[in-house]
């Protein structure tokens, strides 16, 4: 487990260093870019302007590399990573703002997903249905091959343009006051809707295929056929000895897909403009914004490094014959 | 491996040629379709650059419907769509190839070596791998086609397979170390057989259906990532590259807002499905084909 831990941070270290490299090697200075616009906006001279740019980078071209990468890391831990050039608010409020939407759309629809996959997955398993096997099987081939975020879009076509049931973009509306009440609730779900369903369309095959293959795997152990001659009741069966054994390890990849997913924001976010991690790193890599492109990037690669811990950590917990080693 | 083959066997399936590697792909359904679907699209994308032109624009007959003249209607600057399409096919298919190449070559040299010669070798290339693993590719990939300035397919190809091979060199070492003990390579190494010969003719005979099968899947990956690229506006890419027109139908045409561009929206999506099914079809046959013990 520590070996684990670790590794997870050298590569978050990794993560760091290759950010950092890319940030060196950008196609022009990102202070005098800056400082350009300070000055414009403000009317001070660019000399002041180039001191105030460094400032809010937290960045120094003339400084050596290696104090540089220094003060870069040192900014991260202490939790200053500077400040937005587009939004002009710390990049810290901003991942902030952001971190949570994603995590929304992205754990409900997993959990959506996981659900109905484990059901269905068990349920074909268990009956042997080969008409049910035959339409998953060609959903996956149609829906695998197909880019979510044109599903997405043609979610959009369907729900938002033709029915006007469902709002395409946003994550509230204006109308409502946020905060706990049961307005903004509903209209955080009502936006939230599109974006789960598209991840829901485009997920919940894999799941239900991963399911069935461990039932069918699970259904061909001893055991089974054990309890199946003691006369035990199906149910019994069912519940007791073919779920709990076949969901194990899928509670590992429920994890990793968690990571897969976020990693994968940026499409679905910026087809919804939806205001999470993705979609405001594809903002700042458009717009050159390398203080939230930083922040962006490092909160992506944190949740996808603790998600693979998380899944290491479950996988250990939950599975008791490799408890004791 | 290839004495195994059943006797009852007819005589074509024994011979371990190029001819035996079709007719067993033939000989399942499901392959056969996606052999003929990739066919098809290799000959757009080798045929189509001989015999057409690029289109030029036409701004009085810009997001037409299909007609007789133009099949599947216009662009947003009347350009046909049907001649982009088939232009489109062969950059497709190049980024997707050099992609899929290239990360299986890299997946191939670290997962074999790490697996064939094990000690602290093995220890270096795995942490590096497992690194590489964790980070979630999109967002470097992103970030990465910043500074690197795409501007033809093998350049895309590599930006893609940055990352996407350290998931099958874990694959290929496991792979290794199933048959690293098996007696065929223990007796190479009694006999004094070098390293890079038990490789060459031990190793990579006995891989080479679990590679053929991820070569594919790979290619698939690397069509999926290098749309989603360019449907983000990443990749300045020029040509008719199929997301190019989806990035394109969406921005410039408002192709969901129901204007007339669902057709230049919907060409490359439908191609790009089809790509997908002729890879994923064609790939189920594949282990049989290449792997002369399954062939009865």
């Amino acid at each position: 487990m520590a070996k684990k831990l670790l590794i997870s941070l050298f590569t978050i270290f990794i993560a760091l260093v290759v950010m950092f490299l890319i940030i060196q090697s950008m196609p022009g200075d990102p202070v005098d870019i800056m400082a350009t616009d300070i000055m414009k906006r403000e009317n001070v001279q660019y000399q002041i302007a180039y001191d105030r740019a460094k400032a809010i980078l937290n960045y120094d071209p003339e400084m050596p590399m290696g104090q540089r990468f220094a003060n870069y890391v040192k900014g991260i831990v202490s939790g200053n990573m500077g400040i937005s050039m587009t939004y002009q608010k710390s990049v810290v409020s901003v991942v902030g703002g952001a971190l949570p939407w994603t995590l929304l759309v992205v754990s409900m629809s997993l959990l959506i997903s996981f659900t109905v996959g484990i059901l269905l997955g068990i349920y074909i398993a268990w009956k042997r249905s080969k008409i049910l096997n035959s339409v998953l099987i060609g959903y996956q081939s149609i829906f695998g091959a197909i880019p979510n975020y044109v599903i997405g879009y043609l979610l959009v076509f369907f729900f938002s343009v033709t029915l006007g049931a469902f709002p395409a973009r946003g994550a509230y509306s204006t109308s409502v006051t946020p905060g706990f009440n049961g307005a903004f609730i509903a209209d955080v779900m009502h936006h939230a809707f599109l974006p789960v369903f598209t991840y829901f369309l485009t997920t919940v095959a894999g799941w239900v295929l991963s399911m069935k293959a461990n039932s069918l795997s699970v259904l061909g152990e001893d055991y089974i056929t054990y309890a199946q001659v003691r006369g035990l009741p199906k149910r019994r069966i069912l519940v007791t000895y073919l779920s709990k054994n076949a969901i194990l390890p899928l509670v590992t990849s429920l994890a990793v897909s968690f990571g897969l997913l976020f990693g994968g924001s940026p499409l679905i976010e910026n087809m919804f403009f939806y205001p999470g991690v993705g979609y405001y790193l594809n903002k700042a890599i458009a717009s050159r914004d390398y203080p939230l492109m930083q922040g962006m990037f490092l909160i992506i690669i944190v949740m996808v490094v603790a998600s693979s811990l998380v899944a290491e950590f479950l996988y250990k917990y939950l599975n008791p014959r490799l408890r004791e080693s | 491996m290839k004495k195994n083959t059943a006797n009852a066997a007819p005589a074509y399936l024994k011979s371990n040629g190029v001819k035996a590697f079709f007719v067993s792909i033939w000989r399942n359904s499901m392959s056969r379709v996606g052999l003929i679907i990739l066919i098809l699209f290799l000959l757009m994308a080798v045929l189509g650059p001989i015999f057409l032109e690029v289109p030029k624009a036409d701004y009085l007959g810009r997001l037409q419907g299909p007609s007789s003249e133009h099949w599947l209607g216009t662009d947003y600057a009347g350009k046909d769509t049907l001649i982009q399409l088939i232009l489109g096919a062969k950059d497709v298919l190049l980024v997707a190839f050099y992609a899929g190449v290239i990360s299986i070559s890299i997946a191939c040299f670290v997962g074999i070596i790490s697996g064939l010669l094990g000690g602290k070798i093995d220890a270096f290339l795995m942490l590096i791998t497992n690194v590489v693993v964790t980070i979630p590719s999109f967002p470097v990939t992103m970030v990465l086609s910043m500074v690197i300035s795409v501007s033809n397919p093998l350049m895309f190809g590599m930006v893609l397979s940055i990352q996407s091979w350290a998931g099958l060199a874990k694959a290929i070492r496991s792979q290794v170390l199933i048959i690293k003990n098996r007696d065929f390579i223990e007796a190479s190494r009694i006999l004094g057989i070098s390293n890079f010969n038990i490789i060459v003719n031990d190793v990579i005979p006995n891989i080479i259906s679990y590679i053929a099968v991820n070569l594919i899947s790979m290619m698939k990956e690397a069509i999926m990532a290098a749309v989603g690229l360019m449907y983000l506006g990443l990749v300045p890419f020029q040509g008719n590259h199929w997301g190019m027109m989806i990035q394109l139908s969406l921005t410039t045409s408002g192709a969901m807002m129901g204007s007339g561009a669902i057709m230049y929206f919907l060409s490359p999506v439908v191609c790009i499905v089809l790509f997908q099914l002729g890879c994923y079809l064609f790939a189920t046959g594949l282990d049989e084909a290449l792997n002369p013990r399954l062939r009865s």
